[in-house]
């Protein structure tokens, strides 16, 4: 028997009302496993937070706190400077190291959390953020967020007879949060959970702001089958759409590189909310992409 | 009575039965399973679990979503159609 | 040893944060609240203050990081004004619904548009219906007092609620007064170490803050803050009392104070530093013979109905002067609150003051004519020119 390489503790208890095949509990189960039990977790509203916590049933079994949909980073600051405070002056938590995670979606995170998170990563709190991010607001029926990439379809961009799905390109959350000069920043997807894993270890292991955009394939949202949720995160990376790197320090290393990536229109014949892509925005999009990579070089 | 500050004191306690939402129903084959950890790391309720160094689906919360069906690597997991 | 000195009120406000030892603090910069936060960086920064300061991006991040830090067992303060009070809206009832004993001052300033850094309490009465508990200062020492006593409220097991403690901007913010600071290991004894048994985060013991409140259960968790807000009256009362005996300093019965309401047919009701005034005309005009009461609001949140009435008992025409207005009724918020239970009574209503209008002497004695004199419900909006 070869050696067990994920722990088995599970601090995401089953029982949760996320959908069949939800990416968002799988990244939350990776993440929880690489950072342990001495962790504390601030959630911002959102599909996760929804799924897991209908009074009075809670699927956490970590201390885990939710204030509202744009603050997880702000609520985050506040938990971290009091652990600070009360380890130095009422001798609280024995001293111990407590990794201080938020969680927060697309729309809590590129949007309308957007100032707060700027401002918890400025100020240099020892935290971790992890986006993740489904790129829509799903929890109120898949709006379109700016995390939504090029053409996909949601209900406020949908396939219309002039417009045809999302007109903006996808904001670059990580490469914003470098821009911060925090000590970690990372991409990550739960295809990959050994990489992910590995990356929320160093985030946490890390003094300061640490910050990771988890792709998270959404069901739902993206409308393709159940079981194909980790095909599709691994599609993502494979075709470059999801690149997987990390900037320690500034120092900027992609931590998996496909041997030969695939062609885009694996990724994106999979998933009904890009129905509508004609050959030539097929096209268009690769070309997207590929320019994209070759940035990151890839 | 509801709690002061809606504070749930009880860890884990969503005991809610998922696996009622069950339409397909993953069936492992022990034998045939190699350990690799691939259907207990993606699966999103956290219901296949170790026990006596074999792997085991909580039929209980198991959302039959499949995804275990389709990463194992050696086939060892197959679905069939849920009986209600 | 306690020592008196010459201080505005938000630096009272200031004082009486650090001499309680708060844990953490997260606060952002507004007129005419600023010096506060200035001088509580000041306390850190020189080590006079064992707190961590949170110098956030916004107001709505400085009271989400103060939930934070509340709901992680931290001792918190934050201090903001209109605007900024006004940002932090949404989350205010989030601080009183996850029942975490934050203390806030308030520096009472108007709301835009058009902008306007003086006083009114437009923004705090805005604020009435967040769950949270609101005191009204008279002057400094009040302030510094009332923070004090905040903290004793806020983090008694019967209450859990926020307090806000409100200030007039400039009037009391900007206006230096004597102001007698009470020995700090007296303060730290009187309200002791926050010690939480219902809210903290702690890995040895995982607890879900925040959850989804299902129809199930919302409207309980509701009721439950109304509760601690009836148990509130009781509890500021008795802590009035204990810090009287221990610093020899009291507000009324916590709740209200009355000033020559026995004597008087027509007696004022009014929040803040204008009670000042009002007592200065009515000592005035007992000279002459006449007699007005006062009745001042000190606790606006909870509202004590029992007392307020009790004491407006023998009252004939009762003048409510508001700082504030609730448009499309052409009355104060202090008005509407208090009309439905004095309906056996003659009530007016002046709304006074707003965006920093002088309120002046003759403007309370023509409040005292014009309530003798006026019909039952009438609105009258003073100093305001003709247009
Ligand atoms: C201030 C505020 N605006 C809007 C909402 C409604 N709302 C709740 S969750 C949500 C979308 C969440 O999207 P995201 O952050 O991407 O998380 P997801 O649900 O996709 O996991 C919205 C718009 C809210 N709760 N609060
Ligand atoms: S909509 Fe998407 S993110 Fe939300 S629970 Fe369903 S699968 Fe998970
Ligand atoms: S079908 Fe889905 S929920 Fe059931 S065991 Fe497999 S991965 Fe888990
Ligand atoms: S994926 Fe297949 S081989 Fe791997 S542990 Fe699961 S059942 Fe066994
Ligand atoms: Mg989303």
């Amino acid at each position: 028997m070869t050696e067990k390489q994920f722990p088995r503790e599970e601090y995401l208890a089953s029982g949760h009302r996320g959908c069949a095949g939800c990416g968002a509990a799988i990244i939350v189960r990776q993440a929880l496993k690489a950072a342990g039990k001495d962790t504390i977790v601030v959630n911002a509203t959102g599909c996760l937070e929804v799924m897991t916590t209908p009074y009075p049933e809670t699927a956490w079994r970590v201390p885990w706190i939710h204030v509202a949909f744009e603050n997880a980073a702000a609520a985050a600051s506040g938990v971290e400077r009091a652990i600070k405070v009360l380890q130095r002056k009422r001798k609280k938590y024995a001293n111990k190291k407590i990794n201080v995670i938020a969680f927060g979606g697309d729309g809590g995170t590129a949007d309308i959390g957007f100032q707060a998170l700027s401002g918890a990563m400025e100020r240099g709190h020892n935290m971790l953020y992890i986006m993740y991010d489904n790129e829509a607001y799903m929890n109120t029926g898949i709006q379109r967020s700016s995390s939504t990439p090029l053409l996909a379809s949601t209900t406020t961009s949908p396939v219309g007879t002039v417009i045809k799905g999302e007109d903006r390109p996808k904001k670059d959350m990580a490469m914003i949060i470098a821009a911060h000069g925090v000590p970690y920043v990372a991409t990550a997807c739960l295809s990959y959970p050994e990489d992910f894993m590995n990356k929320v270890k160093k985030a946490c292991e890390i003094e300061g702001p640490a910050f990771i955009h988890a792709l998270q394939p959404c069901t739902t949202g993206w409308k393709y089958d159940p079981k194909y949720t980790v095909k599709i995160g691994r599609l993502a990376v494979e075709t470059g759409v999801f690149p997987l790197y990390e900037i320690k320090n500034g120092e900027f290393k992609i931590t998996y590189r496909p041997l030969k990536r695939k062609p885009l229109n694996e990724y994106v014949k999979l998933q009904k909310r890009y129905r509508h892509l004609t050959d030539k925005d097929i096209e268009m999009l690769q070309k997207y992409i590929d320019e994209r990579c070759k940035l990151l070089g890839l | 009575m509801v709690t002061v500050g809606t504070i749930i004191y009880e860890p884990g306690n969503s005991t809610n039965k998922t696996g009622s939402w069950r339409v397909f129903k993953p069936i492992m084959d022990k034998d045939k399973c190699v350990m690799c950890e691939n259907c207990f790391i993606f699966c999103p309720e956290g219901c296949i679990k170790e026990k006596d160094g074999k792997f085991e689906i909580d039929y209980d919360y198991c959302k039959g979503c499949l995804i275990c069906v389709n990463e194992c690597p050696v086939k060892a997991i197959s679905s069939i159609r849920e009986e209600k | 040893m306690s020592k008196v000195k010459i201080i505005t009120g938000t630096s009272a406000a200031a004082e009486a944060a650090r001499l309680c030892d708060v844990d953490v603090i997260s606060a952002y910069p507004i007129t005419p609240q600023t010096t506060c936060v200035e001088k509580l960086a000041e306390f850190v920064a020189n080590g006079e203050l064992d707190a961590e300061f949170i110098k956030v991006e916004s107001e709505h991040s400085a009271i989400s990081a103060c939930i934070g830090a509340s709901a992680t067992g931290a001792r918190t303060f934050t201090a903001t004004s209109s605007q900024g009070l006004a940002l932090m809206h949404e989350v205010l009832f989030i601080a009183s619904g996850m029942r975490l004993p934050i203390v806030m001052m308030n520096a009472n300033r108007a709301l835009s548009a058009p902008i306007n850094i003086w006083n009114d309490q437009q923004d705090s009465i805005s604020q009435r219906d967040t769950g949270w508990i609101q005191i009204y200062a008279a002057d400094n020492q009040e302030t510094l007092d009332s923070i004090i006593q905040a903290f004793k409220i806020a983090e008694n097991e019967k209450v859990l609620l926020p307090v806000m403690v409100n200030l007039d901007g400039f009037i009391l913010t900007h206006t230096v007064e004597p102001v007698e600071l009470p020995d700090e290991e007296e303060v730290r004894d009187f309200v002791g170490i926050y010690e939480p048994k219902h809210a903290y985060l702690d890995p040895d013991r995982p607890i879900t803050q925040g959850p989804v409140g299902v129809p199930s259960c919302y409207m309980e968790s509701k009721y439950n803050v109304q509760n601690a807000m009836n148990n509130a009256e009781k509890v500021i009362m008795d802590v009035n009392e204990e810090f009287a005996k221990k610093f020899g300093r009291k507000y009324g019965n916590g709740l209200i104070e009355t000033y020559n309401i026995e004597n008087a047919e027509t007696v004022l009701v009014a929040m803040g530093s204008v009670c000042g005034t009002i007592k200065e005309v009515i000592d005035d005009l007992k000279q002459e013979g006449k007699e007005y009461g006062l009745l001042r609001i000190r606790t606006y949140r909870p509202l004590p109905i029992n007392h307020i009435r009790e004491a407006l008992k023998n009252a004939k025409n009762i003048a409510i002067l508001d700082k504030d207005i609730t448009f499309g009724m052409n009355k104060g918020a202090v008005y509407t609150d208090l009309a439905g239970f004095l309906k056996d009574k003659k009530t007016t209503n002046y709304i006074v003051g707003l965006g920093g209008r002088d309120i002046r002497q003759d403007d309370i004695k023509e409040i005292m004519k014009h309530a003798e004199k006026a019909e039952d419900g009438e609105t009258k909006w003073m100093g305001l020119k003709e247009q």
